[in-house]
């Protein structure tokens, strides 16, 4: 016969509200984590004080390279305020400078606007050609009185923005036309598309850039010279194309044979069929993708730099290279032309968020 | 439409053709058994400036290769542990996960690879005051292999390939990431619960039971971020490591013959990017699922 022992009480269930439980919650839930905590909090602690003590505190902000050469100084960001000027126009004469930076503004407007829902009319087909003649007409000049500025001196920021976004602009239908030409039952279409999009899937861009600028003259008839800004352009939009339009394809094959059957059978024809059915249910579904092309292909801007076109990363160097006062402080330049980089690529890509938002607010229940 | 599709080849040959004859450049592939007259920093083999323009283009095909396999090891490293940390529990290794992530896919790889090759000539140590660590030795020089005490070397890791090695990886490694985590939530995440309550550890659910079925999604777009690592290889050209394009580039610059250069440098990443997916289709069907 054994006596009756009660098992000791359990222990008050922790707290679950408050800093602690959140700490406990979120930093040391069990031995692993809180290993790990540890070690990364004094890894963060070990690398990001003597960094903000280069970056920050230590940091010389005149443009004065004296004051970077003192002992002990950190970083030399007057470097940027000495040549922002030519890190950001190339060599764009300097007192027409105004011209590239205009064209810079309304560039952007152009691309901020298309991002707004209330711009999605047809009228923004107008404002973008609109916009883009005047760019041109800034950035080249010959007429309303202003100076003539060859395209060889056209570089900086101005140069990457015009070449990402035509080569989208242009690869977009490109690359549209090569996704349904893939899935054409014409073999003789089918084939030259895929042998395209294989072929220039399979090479590095710089391949590419390079074929641009010492082949394609080459290719053309005696006598006919083509500026090297618009063979680049479109090597990058030849090139981005076959990208785009493995995208677009993946959209096609995801929108149900019943859609084109119904179509067939309300008696469209075959870009009636594509134009109203097909597209906007494949584009919207791999808009998100589409995206991550734009960014990638924004990225990829800064290769023309290879073939001497004095983009971004390529007018730092223009900037910087034949400076001995200001070259040891090249590093906070790339480090200046980085943060415009990351600036426009992840405002894309948070804006691709939103529009993958969007396009999925029909299928939420 | 078919007629002009076509003609465009022969147009475009031809074009070729009298240009050349106009400007006098030679063509044909004769060029590649003459002597290169150049040389190659870093070789896998021997090299001189008598040897001809096969082996140098070979030479740097081996670069290539060399560069490119070591980077998509360590990339799958990096970026698997990166994937896993940003599904991680842990709010401190969630963000510096996400933070790498942001940071390191939104700066161009060419503007890495410049950065880290200017970093790496500032930061290495100098020749006099060496790292030593073991039988690895690191300076100036780059990382050099030592083999006994009398300073012979195996062989030396320049800081050109270190410069790319380092910019490739790193670039590379954030988009390897997300492919990870996007595998690791493509596994519903009962399968997770399910694990847990068999006892499993977070460990033991993460290496018998997530990652073998977030494989199946992740082989595709891990194999394009493959791909994708070996042809930005091609921006060694930027900081002069001698991989194959910037010997084609040097070669071109020499002879003058840019059809055959710009063809072997084509024909060469086409043959790696067709063996790479090739190799990993194969691999894909291994681990693709078994249904009857």
């Amino acid at each position: 016969m054994s006596t009756f022992t009660p098992i000791p009480p359990r222990p008050a269930p922790s707290s679950t509200v408050g800093p602690l439980a959140w700490l406990r919650a979120n930093l040391f839930s069990d031995w692993p984590t809180s290993l790990a905590t540890v070690s990364i909090g004094a890894l963060l602690l070990y690398w990001i004080p003597p960094l903000l003590d280069w970056g920050l505190l230590r940091a010389s902000w005149r443009p004065d390279f004296d004051a970077c050469r003192v002992d002990g100084a950190g970083a030399c960001w007057g470097v940027i305020a000495e040549k922002y000027r030519i890190i950001l126009m190339g060599r764009y004469p300097f007192e027409e400078q105004w011209r590239p930076l205009l064209a810079t503004i309304l560039m952007t407007a152009l691309l901020v606007a298309s991002c707004m829902r209330a711009f999605w009319r047809r009228w923004l087909v107008l404002l973008w050609i609109g916009v883009l003649a005047a760019f041109f007409t800034l950035m080249y000049g010959d007429i309303l009185g202003l100076t003539k500025v060859e395209t060889d001196r056209w570089g900086g920021l101005p140069l990457t923005l015009l070449l990402a976004t035509l080569s989208i602009a242009m690869a977009f239908p490109l690359s549209l036309l090569v996704a349904l030409g893939r899935r054409s039952e014409l073999p003789a279409i089918r084939s030259v598309c895929t042998l395209y999009v294989e072929l220039v899937r399979g090479v590095p861009l710089i391949s590419v850039l390079f074929m641009a600028s010492f082949m394609f003259p080459l290719f053309m008839p005696q006598g006919l010279t083509i500026d090297v800004l618009v063979r680049v352009l479109a090597g990058i939009t030849l090139f981005a194309g076959a990208y785009m339009a493995e995208v677009i394809r993946g959209g096609l094959q995801a929108v149900p044979r019943g859609q084109i059957e119904a179509a067939a059978t309300l008696g469209l024809s075959y870009w009636q069929t594509q134009r109203l059915i097909v597209l906007p249910q494949a584009l919207a579904a791999v808009l998100p993708g589409l995206m991550n092309n734009f960014i990638a292909i924004f990225k990829d801007t800064s290769l023309v730099t290879i073939v001497s076109l004095y983009e971004l990363t390529g007018a730092l160097g223009l900037a910087l290279n034949s400076d001995a006062d200001w070259r040891p402080y090249k590093i906070e330049g790339y480090l200046f032309i980085a943060m415009i980089y990351f600036a426009f690529c992840f405002s894309m890509s948070r804006y691709s968020l939103w529009v993958e938002r969007q396009v999925n607010k029909g299928k939420a229940r | 439409m078919l007629c002009a599709l076509a003609l465009t080849p022969w147009f475009l040959a031809h074009n070729t053709a009298v240009n050349m004859e106009a400007r006098g450049i030679q063509s044909g592939f004769d060029f590649l058994v003459q002597p290169a007259g150049f040389d190659i920093g870093e070789t896998v083999f021997e090299f001189d400036s008598e040897r001809p323009y096969w082996r140098a283009f070979l030479a740097g095909v081996f670069n290539t290769l060399r560069v490119a396999i070591t980077g998509i090891l360590l990339t799958t490293l990096l970026g698997t542990l990166l994937g896993i940390g940003r599904t991680s529990h842990n709010l401190l290794v969630r963000t510096v996960c996400t933070v790498y992530v942001e940071i390191f896919r939104n700066i161009p790889v060419l503007l890495q690879l410049l950065m880290w090759y200017l970093v790496l000539a500032v930061a290495l140590p100098p020749f006099d005051a060496p790292y030593n660590w073991g039988v690895f030795q690191l300076d100036k020089n780059g990382l050099a292999w030592m083999v006994g005490t009398e300073g012979d070397t195996l062989f030396t890791f320049s800081p050109e390939f270190l410069a790319v090695l380092l910019g490739l990886t790193l670039y590379t490694a954030s988009f390897v990431a997300e492919v990870v985590r996007a595998g690791i939530t493509s596994v519903p995440q009962g399968q997770g619960e399910a694990a847990a309550s068999l006892g499993l550890s977070r460990g033991q659910t993460m290496r018998y039971v997530m990652l073998p079925q977030a494989l199946r999604v992740i082989i595709p777009p891990m194999t394009n971020q493959y791909l994708n690592l070996t042809k930005n290889s091609s921006l060694a050209v930027a900081i002069g490591y001698p991989d194959v394009v910037s010997i084609a580039n040097t070669a071109l610059n020499q002879t003058g013959r840019a059809v055959e250069c710009i063809a072997v440098i084509m024909t060469v990443y086409l043959i790696t990017s067709l063996a790479t997916s090739l190799f990993m289709n194969w691999y894909n069907a291994r681990a693709a699922l078994k249904e009857r």
